[in-house]
């Protein structure tokens, strides 16, 4: 045992070596949906051998560890499990933000007990628990800003006022100041510390405050990324590995959703972040209110017969599916359409709804089967041979104004081909526009007739409409 | 840049090349519950989260200990929970004409 490269490894670094593997076979195993439920039991087993491992690493405090371990875990199991699947991006919110806010914690603890023992912080371990700190802070204090729109506690319009972009820049400055005076040692460095911490949190309500509810999904995204990063960050301050592993895996992941959906938007992440969108959003919305719209409205009845006698009918679902809980309906209307020989399609768009993927869980609550949901490119080209595409709740991702009228905000944006097929039914609540306040030539089509109402009820209409043929 | 420090830049690199390798191969379809699942692994910060309370020099004492656990613990109980739910939604078509078993 004399030579070090001969020494035996710490059984616990062994431990959190497995752990690593596991996290990464895990998201390996997400591939597929087959595999996917077995990949997210290997990642879990990994946590479980990182945390005994832990747990032997002399613990004093053994009852506020386990205190707190009951507690969270029995908060954050019933939670998870009480939750409706509509609500979920703002539980992703939740539980993100705890993770962001633990992580800051971490690294003030370390900091703290570093300067209480008397030996001062090597620059190194200074700079990665500021790092962590204030990407913890912005992750934590975001997060509670998106629950806060998601669950619709305030509002989901973007929040703007003069100086904004002033007001972020000093904050950000105050950060970089405080973060230099910590790294380089000044006496006050515990002020400093503190301080950064503040003003990352600050940071972090202001930079959610005026993004839109449209745009969550890149804003979960990211800040997912960023509890990442800052885990990584906790893990750089107690020579941690699987920390490391583990936080930059989640970093990266979070780092290419904001990408995709960036680009499913046909947006920079700066032109999201950064609200060029709510700049644009005024004139468009004053423009709506000043157009007539001559749209033709339809009943229920007049939906289902024209469903009923289509050879395939798309489904178009968006967040509006999610507001009215549509989705068992939705159901049930492929159910009925079915039984008649119509062929039933879904067609997803990437940012339909408030996170990644929102309606492609929603649809599988429902238990529709994944293998009838498709994406943009693979449903496109299908538009035309569809007899009528079935809008539910869906707006600003059916946009043809997106593919012609460059005066228009979303020019750009890829959309769902909808205005393709040979009958459009758009089911609305009312003629308002979308959420991003955006005029759609959608409604004015001739070949589209709207259903007005809540989307559940609207459904269930056309539902008892179809048996009622049959 | 001491080499400790290099050991650990080293490996957050190439995790990071890693997870983009393996994340980009995930279907949209199961962006969600992937959102969900890495969720869950930076739950792993409970270990450090664990170290600094269980420490008896906790700074502030049991307080900070406390919160730092909770908020950890109810990323990773949350984050796998809700993720286990998702997941066994997504089913095939076969499956899914299956009567549903209740979850």
């Amino acid at each position: 045992m004399s030579d070090v490269g001969l020494a035996l490894a710490n059984p616990v670094d062994i431990a959190y070596l497995i752990t690593g593997i596991c996290f990464i076979v895990g998201l390996r195993y997400l591939s597929s949906p087959k595999t996917a439920r077995l990949g997210n039991r290997i990642s879990a087993l990994g946590m479980l051998i990182a945390v005994v491992a832990v747990l032997t690493q002399g613990i004093v405090n053994w009852i506020v560890v386990g205190a707190a371990l009951v507690v969270g875990a029995a908060v954050g199991i019933v939670s998870a499990q009480r939750v409706k699947m509509t609500a979920m991006p703002q539980m992703v919110a939740i539980f993100n933000g705890a993770g962001g806010g633990a992580a800051a914690l971490v690294a003030a603890g370390e900091l703290l007990k570093l300067y209480q023992s008397g030996t001062p912080a090597t620059p190194d371990v200074s700079f990665t628990s500021v790092l962590s700190a204030v990407i913890g802070a912005l992750s934590f204090a975001g997060s509670i800003i998106a629950f806060l729109k998601l669950q619709e506690v305030m509002t989901g319009r973007p929040i703007t006022y003069p100086g904004q972009q002033i007001v972020n820049a000093l904050l950000l400055l105050a950060i970089l100041v405080s973060w230099g005076f910590v790294v380089a040692n000044n006496p006050n460095e515990l002020t400093f510390f503190w301080v950064a911490l503040a003003c990352s949190f600050v940071l972090g309500i202001l930079f959610v405050l005026p993004i839109g509810g449209a745009d969550m999904p890149v804003v979960i995204s990211l800040l997912n990324s960023f509890t990442g990063l800052a885990a990584a960050a906790t893990g750089f301050v107690l020579g941690n590995s699987v920390l490391i592993i583990a936080g930059a895996l989640v970093g990266a992941s979070g780092t290419l959703l904001t990408v995709l959906m960036g680009r499913a938007m046909n947006r920079s992440i700066t032109n999201v972040l950064f609200g060029a969108f709510g700049a644009v959003k005024t004139t468009a919305a004053g423009g709506a209110g000043a157009k007539e719209h001559n749209v033709r409205s339809a009943s229920a009845d007049d939906v289902a017969a024209m469903l009923a006698y289509a050879n395939e009918v798309i489904i178009v679902p968006g967040y509006g599916m999610a507001v009215a809980q549509a989705q068992h309906s939705i159901r049930e209307l492929e159910d009925q359409l079915e039984k008649r020989g119509v062929e039933v399609k879904y067609a997803i768009h990437p940012v339909a709804g408030r996170m990644p993927g929102h309606m492609n869980v929603l649809l599988a609550e429902a238990n529709v089967p994944y293998t009838s949901l498709y994406d943009m490119d693979d449903i496109n080209p299908e538009f035309e041979r569809a007899d009528v595409a079935l809008v539910v709740g869906a707006n600003d991702v059916t946009n043809p104004a997106a593919r012609s009228d460059t005066s228009s905000p979303i020019y750009g944006m890829p959309i769902l081909d909808v205005d393709k097929a040979a009958n459009v039914v758009v089911l609305k609540r009312s003629m308002n526009s979308g959420f991003a306040g955006i005029d759609n030539p959608l409604f004015d089509d001739p070949k589209t007739v709207m259903l007005f109402g809540d989307a559940k009820k609207s459904i269930d209409g056309v539902v008892a409409g179809v048996k009622a043929l049959s | 840049m001491t080499e400790h420090l290099l050991t650990e830049l080293t490996i957050f690199i190439l995790a990071v090349f890693l997870g983009l390798e393996v994340i980009s191969k995930v279907p949209t379809t199961l962006h969600t519950p992937l959102m969900s699942a890495t969720n869950a692994i930076h739950g792993i910060v409970l270990v450090g989260a664990i170290l600094v309370a269980g420490a008896h020099d906790t700074p502030y004492g049991p307080v900070l200990g406390f919160l730092l656990v909770v908020l950890a613990s109810l990323n990773v109980f949350g984050g796998y929970t809700v993720t286990e739910r998702m997941l066994q939604m997504f089913r095939p078509r076969a499956a899914a004409a299956k009567p549903e078993e209740k979850a």
